[in-house]
């Protein structure tokens, strides 16, 4: 009883086996990591042909070569701000979907924070202002 | 007093949200028409970027001091690109004129390359092979036909992207001093 | 024939537009009741003859007529009949009409319903509207017409609809779309009959909250279904790009969210009189600003229209005129609004006035991000871009801080809370929304900024549920009838406000814990991603009506079961010879299993990219809630009452 049933998990094991061969990863990376650096770079750079999509997503062959030299980076074990260097020096700046943050660009960056505190200092000014108004009302 | 002149601020606070839309409105006036495919090559004003590249002609490694010494083009294409077809006439005639054109043929097979200027004529003082397109990636080519402006100083003056023709060498032709 | 008919159906339908913007404004300064009452049928009229030629258009893409051009570019005989329909809204020319046609139906419905509105307010509203419909009728008429006929060389075969476009969700995207952000111009309109009238107290709130509200959810359901759309057509597995044309309906969206809330404490408590008609004007003016940015190549995007110079130029000037026009109207008028209404920092006020200015904030960081890089080349600075990874570092913690204050302010009594019972219904979520994420932490390891999220989401479940039972209270009738006593107002909040939970857990599982793997596949090949094992059982030739195909064959096994079977395709369309991947997704509520067919590498060799995706499903589930919450608040009975007793 034991023994056939230990026999029919052995057969399927086998078939399991004999069905399918693991499927070789088109992309194969010395760590995990690296894999994560990769698949990060690539979203973050444009692609310098495309409408506008970055290198993750776009089927131009310059995309598809511009991956090719990420990858090969990746595992060469360059830096993620090397590879980036690398980029902008031949591309320019345009390939990059997070611009750096120097110069007119801190505008970009910090200007939501601004906007939301200038909000938060109106709202603070609305509130004292009532304030001052319901004295006056009690007052009156 | 301070009332009065807390309503003449407030009223000047009320045209703010117009006068930042005006000035909006005069960028987006300005951009209409702009053509937002062109793009600007990171290496003007920089050295042309050195390579080791073999000759589609004497099957020798080449590097830059090996290029002309006065002023040259180099000229990215390849015999599976249709509008480098359309641009060889005009590249030819510039040869004519004596206008040293050096030809990258980008990811391309050599023995096409051949047939390709057999059949056309050859309009290079030499044609480097680049069949991975690493010098491509190096120039900060996104495609063929592409177009450098290098000038004496071997410094890289100008770039274009897509065919070359009359209009775009009188462009052209100043950067190559 | 027929398309002359269309054309000058549109061209008639402009004269009375150009009518409708005149003739009750006239009305109005003269104190002329006739020429006012002109307003609801000049409305109708014109409405009528730009359906008329939309209809023509249709039928003329029905019947294969490709002597019009725009039938030509966009059809073909071998098109399925379904997206022949929807080709007519494929292009420019023919999307712009639906865009006018929706602004028509628009208004058709204010002076359908508005027969209770004061008539000097119908009036100016229907005026407004019909100045707006005029301007986009001219830009269609003199720039874009889709009736111009190609005779007498007509082709004998169209150039065939986009593949991109040919699939269901863009039937209905564009159409619900229009519907969102053309609808925020009837609010416009009641904001600028009442800067006119100057009659600004609280009742242009309460009639513009229904219209407001039902575009709100129109939108809702438009950006989520092009969210949809490009998660499954483009082949990615992304749901969101934050391209300028989805950054160009998301704007309105927020304002709009904006909008709702400070026209719900205008209408209530009469505060912040002049800042929800600013808000109006901004958010119809965000809609417009959209739809100059797609339509008149200032951008790069994927989805923009074909440009031409002298479209963006027509565009522009209508911007100006309307989007100036009336922020100098508000100039001029705005200063006399007062306002003697108080309220504490506790009150609901200023819980709403937070979260307007955490939306607006919101608005102008994706309007600064889409504007940057055109900006930047406007002033001779050289080619920038702004993408994802801007936007996720900027736009999501300020859009956190909004979630977080979003689950507190419906606890707030109008006027002021007192803070030590808020403090006490506040401690008890708070804790369990960390020790559920404490939960969470055991079963996934994440970092720090999904944890926070992961808090938010928890804290505004709790927070919506608890709020909720509170003010079902105790007492009284059984739970059912005291549930029914409920406003549908109070509901649709409810139900808008789960929605953005249930969104952020998807945002937050998917873009965390989503598996990719790119394989290389032979026949009987397997790959094993998350558990699941992918079987690739080879690839097989396929005859569309319009195009062929390889479609691959994947079998998806869960612990030695079978679970799905998939097949992906790589399409060709032949009129086009354009080439499309098809992807293939097993849905799920906690994961999706999508799949993409990659180059045939070799012999019966294919790449293949395969996804799982965890909970991404509840992105478009949170916006179905929320857009349910929109409807639902706009059918409140008060406003049938309310509008009936104004008069």
């Amino acid at each position: 009883m034991i023994s056939l049933r230990f026999l029919s998990i052995v057969l399927l094991a086998l078939f399991s086996f004999s069905v399918s061969a693991e499927a070789e990863k088109v992309l194969n990376f010395k760590s995990e990591v690296d894999q994560v650096r990769y698949h990060d770079l690539i979203s973050e750079l444009r692609c310098p042909k495309c409408q506008n999509q970055n290198l993750a997503d776009s089927n131009a062959q310059i995309a598809i070569d511009l991956r090719t030299h990420v990858y090969d980076m990746v595992n060469d074990g360059t830096s993620d701000t090397e590879i980036l260097a690398y980029m902008v020096a031949r591309y320019g700046e345009f390939v990059l979907y997070s611009p750096q943050k120097k110069g007119v660009n801190f505008i970009l960056w910090y200007g939501p924070f601004i906007i939301l505190g200038v909000g938060l200092i109106g709202f603070i000014l609305v509130i004292r202002r009532n304030a001052k108004r319901r004295k006056q009302r009690t007052k009156g | 007093m301070s009332e009065g002149k807390n309503s003449k601020m407030k009223k000047v606070a009320l045209f703010l949200p117009f006068l930042v839309f005006a000035l909006l409105a005069g960028v987006f006036f300005s951009q209409l028409g702009k053509d937002t495919q062109y793009m600007p090559s990171a290496l003007i004003g920089k050295t042309l970027p050195d390579f080791s590249l073999v000759s589609l002609e004497t099957n020798e490694v080449m590097n830059k001091k090996d290029l002309g010494e006065q002023g040259f083009l180099i000229n990215f294409w390849g015999t599976w690109c249709p509008a480098c077809s359309f641009e060889h006439d005009y590249l030819m005639k510039l040869a004519s004129e004596g206008i040293d054109i050096v030809g990258i043929d980008y990811k391309d097979e050599t023995t096409a390359a051949i047939k390709w200027l057999d059949e056309k004529g050859d309009p290079y003082s030499v044609v480097l092979l680049d069949e991975l397109g690493n010098f491509g990636i190096d120039m900060g080519v996104t495609g063929a036909p592409e177009t450098f402006v290098v000038n004496a100083e071997g410094i890289v003056t100008y770039r274009h992207q897509g065919i070359v023709n009359e209009q775009v060498w009188q462009e052209m032709k100043g950067y190559l001093k | 024939m027929l398309p002359e008919i269309g054309h000058f159906a549109l061209i008639l339908s402009l004269f009375f537009a150009l009518a409708l913007s005149f003739v009750p404004i006239l009305g109005y300064i003269k104190k002329h009741k006739v020429l006012m009452a002109y307003s609801t049928p000049l409305t109708h009229v014109t409405s009528l003859l730009v359906l008329f030629s939309f209809i023509i258009l249709s039928y003329s893409f029905a019947v294969d007529d490709f002597s019009v051009l725009y039938v030509s570019q966009h059809s073909n005989s071998l098109l399925p009949f379904v997206f022949k329909l929807s080709a007519v809204w494929g292009g420019h020319e023919g999307s712009l009409l639906l865009w006018v046609l929706i602004l028509c139906g628009w208004s058709s419905a204010v002076a359908y319903k508005g027969k209770t509105l004061p008539e000097d307010i119908r009036a100016l509203v229907l005026a407004t509207l019909g100045i707006v419909t005029t301007g986009f009728l001219a830009f269609l008429l003199f720039t874009s017409s889709p009736f111009v006929r190609l005779l007498p060389d007509m082709p004998a075969e169209g150039a065939d609809l986009n593949p991109l476009l040919q699939d269901v969700g863009l039937i209905i995207h564009p159409p619900m779309l229009y519907m969102g952000y053309v609808g925020f111009s009837v609010a416009f309109a009641f904001a600028i009959a009442a800067l006119i009238s100057g009659n600004l107290n609280s009742s242009w709130a309460r009639w513009a909250r229904p219209w407001t509200s039902v575009s709100w959810a129109f939108l809702t359901l438009g950006i989520g279904l092009g969210s949809w759309w490009a998660y499954y057509e483009l082949g990615w597995g992304g749901w969101w790009f934050w391209d300028p044309v989805e950054n160009a309906s998301f704007m309105p969206w927020l304002a709009g969210t904006a909008l709702i809330h400070s026209l719900a404490v205008t209408e209530k408590r009469g505060v912040f009189k002049s800042w929800t008609v600013l808000l109006a004007i901004f958010t119809f003016s965000l809609s417009l600003l959209g739809t100059f940015l797609v339509r008149s190549g200032v951008l790069t995007s994927v989805h923009a229209f074909a440009a031409d110079p002298t479209r963006g130029v027509f565009i522009l000037v209508l911007l100006f005129l309307f989007v100036g026009g009336s922020l100098l109207l508000y100039a001029m008028r705005a200063a006399d609004v007062k306002s003697d209404v108080s309220f504490g920092i506790t009150g609901r006020e200023a819980g709403l006035l937070i979260n307007n200015i955490v939306l607006v904030t919101l608005t102008l960081t994706v309007l600064l991000g889409t504007l940057f890089p055109l900006l930047f080349d406007a002033l001779d600075m050289g080619k920038v871009s702004v993408g994802a990874p801007y936007f996720n570092s900027v736009f999501s913690p300020i859009a956190l801080v909004l979630m977080l204050v979003m689950a507190i302010g419906p606890l707030l009594k109008w006027n002021r809370t007192k803070l030590d019972i808020l403090i006490k219904q506040l401690i008890f979520p708070c804790i369990l929304a960390c020790v559920l994420t404490g939960i969470t932490l055991i079963w996934q390891k994440f970092e720090w900024i999904t944890l926070v999220s992961l808090f938010v989401a928890y804290w505004v479940l709790l927070l919506t549920l608890i709020d909720w039972a509170s003010k079902l209270g105790n007492v009284g009738s059984s739970w059912w009838q005291r549930a029914k006593k409920l406003p549908r107002n109070y509901y649709g909040m409810l139900i808008a406000h789960l929605g953005m939970a249930v969104s952020l857990i998807g945002i937050l599982f998917v873009s965390v814990q989503s598996q990719e793997e790119m394989v290389r596949m032979a026949p009987n090949d397997s790959v094993t991603l998350s558990g699941y094992e992918f079987v690739f059982n080879g690839v097989s030739q396929v005859q569309g009506p319009n195009y062929v195909a390889d479609r691959a064959n994947i079998s998806i096994f869960k612990d030695g079961q079978q679970v799905a079977s998939l097949a992906p395709e790589k399409r060709v369309y032949q009129a086009r010879t354009q080439m499309m991947t098809e992807a293939s997704i097993d849905a799920g509520l906690f994961r999706d299993l999508y799949l993409s067919l990659g180059e045939q590498l070799e012999g019966d060799t294919w790449g293949l990219r395969v996804h799982v995706k965890p909970f991404v499903r509840w992105i478009w589930l949170g916006g179905i809630l929320m857009m349910i919450g929109g409807f639902l608040s706009a059918m409140d009975k008060r406003y049938r009452k309310v509008a009936g007793a104004t008069i």
